[in-house]
């Protein structure tokens, strides 16, 4: 019992510690009177510009400022990945210099986190907190990922691939996760929301003496978790004071390819005057954060947005051998469509009542590299995602249609936060609109 | 860089530290329990058979008249699909849920020629996507996003007579 009070009292430390995430955050009255933001307050230019390295085909890069929480002590990362397709900032350690207080369980056991991508490379290292800031928003103690490879102890099995844990093999300083969550993990890692259940292989408590042990961490409130504060890997723009409610990725259009696309992230929907709605199409998301397209005859129900996919990958015909389209995939990269020619195309998304012709091309991916060297903006690239016809319980490989970057070319695409708190005429989240 | 600060954790580990012990045996327990249950990609089936009886609850078996079937929630929900041939190899691995499964368990001895290919792709062209590897052995599928991952491996020269690779579903 003794032990027990003890505890309490720590975590009501702690909410006091994190007590301007709770008394500002998304569903919390702000404190005080908050001036309307100017014009540009929620707007972050970004740039489509091959990246740190000058290698990354369309990839969105962006600068974030990140600060000691509470302090003015503070730098800039730049060339940031812009990712609707993941949640948190993720930042290469060897790029912060600011001496960021690293989450631990007061016991000398460090959190960390993995994220694994589909490509087979993961992002590890340690959670830490640190005040965000783009345009004129700010995410107090908020926490990110500063990613590294550890030393006194091993990467457990559970986290596997290849670590993308430096600029040369992550081509970025670090992912900017947008996507339509507020935490990277959600109810699965909250010790509440998941009790009794097994611990996802994602959060780990280490240290040198014991190495890693797989944790549960809470992600609080909007997780129905009310005994603990919510500590996991969130989304910037979540933990915004205002303008918290998703964003706007917007880039022009591409003829084909092009060198440098300048576009905005802008903060908000239907906040303020520049982000409104407006007339676009609203696709709800289901449980998994996807949507229904509708291509080549088949229902593909689990479709996504995603900016941190630098392609449109979509099941091939090939492969599948179902009637439609079929494009030969690349004999030296067989994730790239190389089709002989510019090969049109048609889908349709589907949400509700929300009935949306999306139409595009794909071009051959080697022709496109070899043709357009100093290029890094491509909006015919492609490739395969799947196989055989799509079911959502008996073949889910061929059932998602991966809208990734060039898909932003010439729209402004809403990504919508499931959780947060939307203006009155705005849809609660999640969804994605353009 | 990085700092000791200590900022307390609440209920990331125990729910007590008197019971901190019991609860690292429990998650090390959770880890190592799937792990018997899967066959590695072109193994043998026998093992999946042997850990039937434990995995009470968690194993679905199919028979089919060209494969069997084997069905196991591994990784937090995630579920592995397991096609074995007559002959009682694993031919073919499904996988669809919240988190990637453990690639290097589920390819057993394909896993080191899937992960050159990976990293021979990436270094050809920067960037995340959606994951293709179709070599004359060795066919793997993985695509998702952060929340939703699916993918699908298979063997070509070790499909079953009679089964063609649309029917690894």
């Amino acid at each position: 019992m003794r032990r027990k009070t003890v505890r309490s009292l720590l975590i009501l430390l702690v909410v006091g510690a994190l007590g301007f995430l709770a008394a500002c955050g998304s569903n919390g009255t702000p404190v005080g009177v908050t001036p309307p933001p100017t014009p540009g307050q929620n707007i972050q230019p970004i740039s489509v510009n091959g990246g740190p390295l000058g290698n990354y085909d369309n990839g969105a890069f962006v600068s974030v400022e990140i600060c000691l929480p509470g302090t003015t002590t503070c730098q800039t990362i730049n060339d940031v990945l812009v990712d609707t397709g993941s949640v948190g900032l993720r930042l290469l350690a060897s790029q912060v210099t600011l001496n960021l207080p690293v989450l631990n369980d007061g016991n000398g056991d460090n959190l960390n986190n993995c994220i694994q991508f589909a490509d087979n490379s993961f992002l590890w290292g340690n959670v830490a907190q640190a005040d965000i800031k783009m345009a004129g928003e700010v995410a107090s103690a908020t926490s990110v990922q500063l990613i590294a490879n550890p030393s006194g102890y091993l990467i457990p099995p559970g986290c596997t691939g290849t670590n993308e844990d430096t600029q040369q093999t992550l081509a970025a300083n670090g992912i900017l996760g947008v996507g339509p969550e507020p935490f990277d993990c959600g109810l699965a890692c909250d010790p509440v929301a998941n009790g009794g259940g097994t611990i996802p292989p994602v959060y780990y408590l280490c240290s040198a003496n014991t190495g890693c042990v797989a944790a549960f961490v809470p992600c609080g409130n909007v997780c129905q978790d009310t005994q603990a504060a919510n500590a996991q890997i969130t989304n910037p723009v979540f933990n915004f004071t205002g303008d918290n409610n998703g964003v706007i990725l917007q880039l022009p259009s591409v003829a084909s390819a092009a060198a440098t696309v300048n576009g905005n992230l802008i903060f908000g929907i239907g906040t303020q005057t520049n982000n409104t709605l407006g007339s676009a199409a609203v696709l709800q998301l289901n449980s998994s954060d996807e949507f229904t397209t509708s291509f080549s005859g088949q229902l593909l129900n689990m479709s996504f947005i995603d900016s941190g996919s630098n392609g449109l990958f979509f099941p091939n015909g090939i492969e599948t051998g179902f009637a439609g389209d079929t494009i030969p995939v690349c004999t030296d990269n067989t994730s790239f469509y190389c089709p002989a020619t510019l090969t049109p195309f048609s889908a349709t998304n589907e949400s509700g009542s929300t009935n949306s012709a999306v139409n595009f091309s794909v071009d051959n991916s080697d022709n496109l590299s070899t043709q357009n060297p100093g290029d890094f903006a491509f909006v015919n690239l492609g490739g395969p995602l799947g196989s055989g016809a799509c079911n959502a319980t008996s073949n889910p490989t061929a059932c998602s249609f991966d809208f990734g970057l060039p898909f932003f070319y010439g729209r402004s695409v809403f990504t919508a936060i499931d959780g947060a708190v939307a203006p009155t005429g705005v849809p609660a989240g999640p969804f994605f609109a353009y | 860089m990085k700092s000791m600060s200590r900022i307390w954790m609440p209920r990331i580990s125990a729910p007590s530290s008197s019971s901190r012990i019991a609860w690292m045996g429990l998650a090390l327990l959770m880890f190592l329990l799937p792990l018997p249950a899967l066959a590695a990609l072109g193994g043998d089936v026998e093992s999946v058979h042997q850990d039937q009886a434990q995995m009470k609850g968690t194993l679905k078996t199919t028979e089919g008249t060209t494969f069997t079937v084997h069905e196991i929630k591994a990784s937090a929900g995630t579920v592995v699909k397991e096609y074995a041939s007559p002959a009682g190899k694993v031919f073919a691995i499904t996988w669809h849920g919240q988190f990637i499964p453990n690639m290097q368990q589920l390819l057993g001895s394909y896993y080191q020629q899937f992960a050159d290919a990976a990293t021979t792709q990436r270094e050809a062209h920067a960037g995340h996507r959606a994951l293709n590897i179709q070599q004359p052995n060795l066919v793997v599928q993985n695509g998702g996003h952060m929340r939703s991952y699916f993918g699908k491996a298979y063997l070509p020269a070790m499909l079953p007579q009679g089964v063609t690779k649309d029917e690894i579903q």
